[in-house]
């Protein structure tokens, strides 16, 4: 059996599964039980001062019958007192000492405020404090949440204020509705942060109401810009974590967020640079059971991989990603069509021919359906016929030797008529 | 074509996927409840979901140590896909049984542990009478608690009515001793060929172990007390299948072109009149005796006759058996229900006797139990030859469990595995015990 646990700047934790900061973790009730069902550990919903919500507060985009697939909020942060939170933190990891507990925080920008915010989080028992700079509505427009974590030198100066005060870890929270992830990253790091979490939701619209021409979630008929997350920002999530895990002048632990709802996901996450990762909507929609499979598959996985530890499988696929000059021109793939699995449908035809770079024939077969075949002179590679086949394995990428050596934009730009080949784009 | 061929083939992978991707994973799921070992359903499905194929496996197996049976023989229809809420929302429930066949075949065919070993090994010895699903479970949950079960069967091949009685369209007999085959992997010991009471006496048994379970199943199909049942062409629904699934061949010669009556209600009786239409006779009759609302074998099934050509004779009962040295023809009697359902006393219709002109008659109108070797257990109560049993399935000899069949009068697979399970955590708790007070 692989070693689930993890260390996550200092922090222990039985695996690398947390709760996000946001509505499965309002209470202690619901952390305990979280708990009971796996989660190795939880940041709370974010403490500051009380504020007030507005009835209708969620929405979603469903995507072929499928529910939720995106999600968006306008909720805001706990509704509830600091005293309550702080009081049943304690209770919490009395109960579970070996869980992971991270008060996540957000204050005015007062360097008093955070620091009483600090200490009497550290005061309950939490393991560490996340640094709420993301929250993308509502707490923005008080000056507070995305609006420090747009601004990179604010996220360095509450983080400095933040580390004057703090003995535990400080985790400070991204925001993705910034230009480049990375400027936020490094002013964390620069403020002393001990390490990131990322991303944060996105600034969304999930829809409109046409009938009533009211945006959702409909508030009284209006509603606000919402963060988006679920398994829609997935991709966009992967690719910050990545670049942020890239960058050496961050160099500090990374806790992967958005759109994890199996260890698959959590896999991802984990192989781009994550050591930890936290989940929300697919709590929201499951319920925190879900974990029992994620505990499960990513020790299946690991033990199939031979891999004994989380700690060995965060960041292996880092070096894989690399800038588009770095990759090499003269790889070459062309589809191959199984047609003893062709099922007729011609939906790889009509996407090559319109969409792509009509390389596929096509003729009616005996049965009324659809013919095809690789057009391979012409058949660039792209992928596409592979992704609408609704078979799978029937289209599939085979490898073409060219005989040419690794050639990369960076080489081909310093010498153009020595690779002139490839300027004839079926080479 | 092969007229035996699954009737619930197995899924494609990607076909499975987007199968277990439907799935709502219902909180506090209905197909769970409806499942008589409870299998975490919605569990298992979001494993396939993900691709943790191990896991799933683990969990149906973990609830039903017959996973990959129950999910070829499972009357899912009424049980977990008969719950599940998308049969309401889609008229179309998930395909419970053809997932739960996609997990547990990957386990059988990729092997490999799935459970923790038991903390405590060999504890007790316990002797499990009866190598079928009542009594594999109740070993597989012995094990699974620390104890070593040894499990005796007379016949020559383990697995009970899974290899001998299953008909042959939801499951081979080569299949049911893959699965016992993996079942005796988890530690299970199994002495085919050996009759407890015969060639192992059941002092020997009290001796050398620290309990004792019995799920015995039952015994042959009651005869049906009528004139000409000793000649030559009549034979009992259990015997054909086994039969044919020991040797195709001669059970196709016995069956092909023959006009066939078959009497009896019950699935068995669907059972043996389906694999007789495959085996090519000529005509096939279930013949029973009350009508079509009482008939107990499920719905599902009673179409799957329907489909394969079988007539139905309702509300028939046999009065005797014509023949010269061998089965003609069977005479009937129109009966008539006085009351209500299938309690209501039957009488017959004076004057409406017929003849069902027939080649072969199939017993099957229920199984007897085991008499002789119920009646030996020292100590152990009996009502209408069925061992009395308490919660814990303990007879009125503390020593004694019993489970199956042997109890029931005739269930599911899964019902059988349920109460072996539950026998084998019964019986641990009584030998530790029982070796607290010593």
């Amino acid at each position: 059996m692989a070693d689930l646990r993890v260390k996550f700047a200092g922090i222990s934790s039985p695996n690398p599964f947390w709760l996000a900061s946001a509505p499965p973790t309002n209470t202690g009730d619901q952390v305990m039980r979280a708990f009971d069902a796996g989660w190795g550990g939880a940041v709370w919903k974010t403490i500051g001062d009380p504020i007030v919500n507005v009835s209708s507060r969620y929405s979603s985009v469903d995507l072929g019958g499928v529910r939720m697939m995106g999600l968006n909020n306008i909720e805001l942060i706990t509704d509830r007192t600091p005293e309550i939170n702080f009081a049943e933190i304690a209770e919490v990891k009395k109960r579970y000492p070996k869980q992971a507990l991270i008060a996540s925080l957000m204050v005015e920008s007062k360097r008093e405020a955070w620091h009483e915010m600090v200490k009497r989080a550290e005061g309950a028992g939490a393991d560490g404090l996340e640094l709420n700079f993301g929250c993308p509505h509502g707490m923005n427009e008080r000056g507070m949440g995305a609006a420090v974590g747009q601004v990179p030198d604010y996220t360095c100066k509450i983080t400095e204020w933040v580390k004057e005060a703090a003995r535990t870890p400080v985790i400070v929270k991204l925001t993705p509705n910034i230009t480049d992830v990375t400027w936020a990253a490094r002013a964390a790091k620069k403020g002393g942060a001990d390490a990131v979490s990322l991303i944060n939701t996105i600034n969304s619209i999930t829809g409109i109401d046409l009938d009533t021409f009211a945006p959702r979630p409909n508030v009284a008929g209006r509603s606000s810009h919402g963060g988006y997350c679920g398994p829609a920002v997935k991709p966009i999530a992967l690719n910050m974590v990545a670049s942020v895990a890239q960058d050496r002048e961050v160099g500090i632990p990374i806790s992967g967020i958005g759109g994890i709802s199996s260890w698959r996901d959590a896999a991802e996450f984990i192989v781009l640079g994550a050591s930890t990762v936290q989940v929300c909507t697919a709590v929201m929609h499951y319920g925190f059971r879900i974990v029992e499979d994620m505990i499960d598959g990513l020790s299946n996985y690991l033990d199939d991989k031979r891999i004994g530890s989380v700690a060995d499988l965060v960041g292996r696929s880092v070096p894989a990603v690399t800038k588009w000059e770095e990759l090499d021109l003269n790889y070459k793939i062309i589809a191959d069509v199984n047609q003893q699995k062709c099922i007729g449908c011609g939906l790889c035809y009509v996407a090559c021919n319109d969409g792509a770079h009509q390389s596929i024939g096509v003729k009616p077969r005996d049965d009324g359906r659809s013919h095809v075949w690789i057009l391979e002179d012409l058949c660039v590679g792209c992928n596409l016929c592979s992704l609408v086949c609704p078979v799978d394995n029937c289209i599939t990428m085979k490898k073409v030797d060219t005989g040419r050596p690794t050639v990369t934009w960076k080489d081909f730009s310093k010498d153009p008529q020595k690779h002139a080949y490839l300027k004839n784009p079926h080479h | 074509m092969d007229h035996f061929q699954e009737i619930k083939p197995a899924l494609a992978a990607d076909e499975a996927l987007s199968e277990a991707n439907r799935c709502l994973m219902c909180y506090d799921a209905p197909c769970t409840r409806a499942c008589p070992t409870h299998i975490d359903v919605p569990s298992f499905i979001k494993k396939i979901a993900t691709g943790n194929l191990r896991g799933s496996a683990r969990t149906i197996l973990t609830a039903n140590v017959l996973g990959a049976s129950c999910a070829r023989v499972c009357p899912t229809e009424v049980l977990c896909e008969g719950a599940c809420v998308l049969k309401d929302l889609h008229h179309k429930p998930i395909k419970i049984g053809q997932l739960q066949r996609h997990a547990t075949d990957w386990l059988l065919e990729k092997g490999g542990k799935i459970f923790e070993p038991p903390v405590e090994r060999a504890i007790s010895r316990v002797a499990v009478v009866g190598a079928g699903p009542a009594g594999l479970a109740c070993a597989a949950e012995l094990v699974r608690r620390g104890h070593h079960p040894v499990v005796f069967d007379a016949s020559p091949q383990a697995g009970g009515l899974n290899t001998y009685g299953v008909a042959e369209y939801k499951m081979t007999p080569a299949f049911a001793l893959r699965e016992v085959a993996w079942v005796r992997e988890l530690g299970v010991e199994i002495r085919t060929g050996v009759a407890v009471g015969q060639d192992i006496s059941l002092a020997e048994l009290e001796r050398d172990y620290a309990a004792i379970f019995i799920g015995i199943g039952l015994g042959r199909v009651a005869p049906l007390r009528i004139p000409g049942e000793e000649l030559p062409g009549v034979i009992d629904a259990l015997d054909l299948i086994a039969f044919l699934k020991t040797d195709r061949a001669a059970a196709s010669a016995k069956v092909a072109g023959k006009r066939v009556v078959v009497i009896g209600g019950g699935n068995t009786a669907i059972d043996a009149a389906t694999q007789s239409a495959r085996l090519g006779a000529a005509e096939v009759t279930i013949v029973y005796r009350r009508g079509r609302d009482e008939m107990p074998a499920y719905q599902h099934e009673q179409e799957l006759a329907r489909h394969d050509g079988a007539r139905f004779l309702f509300e028939s009962a046999p009065e005797h058996i014509d023949g010269t040295g061998r089965v003609e023809g069977i005479g009937l009697r129109k009966m008539r229900s006085v009351g209500e359902g299938r309690a209501a006393r039957l009488e017959p219709i004076l004057g409406s006797d017929f003849r069902v002109a027939c080649d072969l008659v199939i017993r099957a109108n229920g199984q007897t139990a085991q008499e002789a070797l119920l009646a030996s257990l020292p100590g152990v109560k009996l009502e209408k030859n069925r061992p009395l049993v308490d919660e814990n399935l303990q007879t009125s000899n503390p020593r004694y469990f019993a489970g199956g069949d042997c109890i029931s009068g005739g269930q599911e697979v899964v019902n059988a595995v349920a109460e072996g399970k539950r026998a084998g955590a019964t019986i641990d708790a009584w030998v530790r015990r029982q070796m607290e007070v010593a």
